[in-house]
């Protein structure tokens, strides 16, 4: 049940819940303008700023007609004056129906979800967790492909500190999926993430460039290579223009295939693919405020109507 | 003969818990995690003492004072080889080894330099994902710490 349970990390939700979402999305798709939410407060504290994460909860709350209240960065708010992360949540859960936090601190989600008096929706804690951004990935491969299981999944870049492609291989796990890993040396899925596959008797390939096999896949999930992750600049400059997905590898692909990112792109993606109808990056971004009013009201037991 | 002489090396209690097999170095730490500092029974330690296992072990005899089995398992990632001799009246009446337990509270460090357990003053909470060479999961940050990055509070 999902039911008045904070959301901290896509393992606190099993497949069924996972799917329980996305088919409550689908409604909100289809209708996303309703009431659902007249006379809730919803505090969205942005301890770090990251606008397009906030302007999409915002906007779920919005088209609901519940009200926000809340902070975009630590700056304006009394955590400068050095109020702990403790006593911020146990005094903003008095004024609202759910929190919605954005904290640098890995595992503040989960602290501030046991001090909290209201349900916590984890939007970002550090490089550990972001759960929304996996489900809204799930229900746009769901959307595309019509079905989660049996799936060829290509994730590209960053695979070692890209907190995205770890939640959406723990939460694909459940479906059957094969994994391709496309990365530099310096930045492969981390051991831990393959042991889970292997436990789990999944396949999974590591490559170091993505051209002969993109042809197989059926969602290329991009990340961001960036320069602070390589020790030596040198190393950088070898892989740089390596991850970068260009139009004209796209022929041979699929009909089905789409490309994902979390955004924000910064070149590993050229613009060229933008036109393509396999580019799916921003549309997956509208998908994320569909999947955030599903995951709002059924925390808050207001998925029935 | 063998036996008289570990006899005399710590004397003998009539009731209580001795705690065994500690490697030397580690006798502090298992003092503190189990607060032996602080409490009022009459404890004799030995340190330094030979073993054929450990090269150096040393042993804790505690009056009075017996364990509840998740008490004593609070010891085991530092001192996965203790036993323990349960002792009422001179004799040794049960033998006990520690176990690792499944959750770990308090006690040890989590290597993430950027979790709230070392950014706040918030209980560090594991769960014990591989024994007997210890991993432990942050239930925090979600870390991963492996036994050669285990340090103990
Ligand atoms: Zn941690």
């Amino acid at each position: 049940m999902i039911r008045n349970k904070s959301l901290v990390s896509i393992n606190d939700y099993n497949k069924e819940d996972y799917l329980a979402i996305l088919d409550l999305a689908e409604q909100f798709e289809s209708r996303p303008v309703r009431n659902t939410l007249q006379g809730k407060v919803v505090a969205t504290l942005f301890f770090e700023p990251s606008t397009r994460t906030r302007l999409s909860f915002e906007s779920a709350v919005n088209r609901l007609g519940g009200r926000i209240i809340g902070f975009s960065e630590a700056g304006t708010s009394s955590v400068t004056k050095g109020e702990s992360l403790k006593d911020t949540i146990k005094t903003v859960s008095n004024y609202c129906d759910l929190i919605v936090m954005r904290h640098p601190i890995e595992g503040s989600a989960r602290y501030a979800s046991e001090v909290s008096g209201v349900p916590v929706i984890n939007a970002g804690d550090g490089a550990n967790q972001h759960p929304t951004q996996t489900l809204l990935d799930l229900y746009s491969i769901r959307k595309t492909q019509k079905t989660l299981d049996n799936l060829a999944i290509m994730m590209v870049g960053d695979l070692k500190y890209g907190r995205t492609v770890h939640s959406l291989l723990q939460a694909m796990s459940s479906f059957n999926t094969t994994f391709h890993f496309v990365s530099p040396d310096e930045l492969k899925m981390p051991g831990e993430y393959k042991m889970h596959l292997e436990n789990r008797g999944l396949k999974y390939y590591e490559h170091k460039d993505f051209t002969d096999i993109l042809p197989e896949v059926d969602i290329v999930y991009m990340t961001r290579v960036q320069k602070e992750r390589f020790s030596d600049p040198m190393d950088y400059e070898k892989v740089k223009n390596v991850y970068v997905l260009r139009n004209n590898m796209l022929e041979q692909t699929k009909p089905n295939m789409k490309i994902l990112h979390p955004l924000p792109r910064v070149n590993e993606i050229t613009e060229d693919v933008d036109d393509n109808m396999k580019a799916y990056y921003f549309t997956q971004a509208l998908n994320g405020v569909y999947t955030r009013q599903a995951i709002i009201c059924s925390i808050l037991g207001l998925d029935q109507k | 003969m063998k036996k008289d002489r570990k006899h005399l090396s710590v004397s003998a209690i009539k009731d209580g818990t001795v705690i065994d097999h500690i490697p030397a170095e580690k006798l502090f730490n298992v003092i503190s995690i189990l607060g032996l500092d602080s409490i009022p029974n009459q404890i004799t330690f030995g340190t330094n003492l030979e073993s054929k296992k450990l090269g150096r072990k040393a042993i804790i005899k505690i009056a009075d004072k017996f364990f509840k089995e998740t008490e004593i398992n609070k010891i085991a990632l530092i001192a996965p080889t203790a036993k323990l001799n349960i002792i009422r009246d001179y004799e040794v009446v049960d033998k006990r080894q520690v176990e690792v337990p499944d959750e770990i509270i308090g006690i040890a460090r989590c290597m993430n330099p950027k979790c709230i357990t070392n950014n706040d003053s918030v209980v560090t909470r594991f769960r014990v994902i591989a024994k007997p060479r210890i991993s432990l999961k942050c239930h925090y940050c979600e870390k991963i710490t492996d036994q050669e990055n285990l340090e103990i509070l």
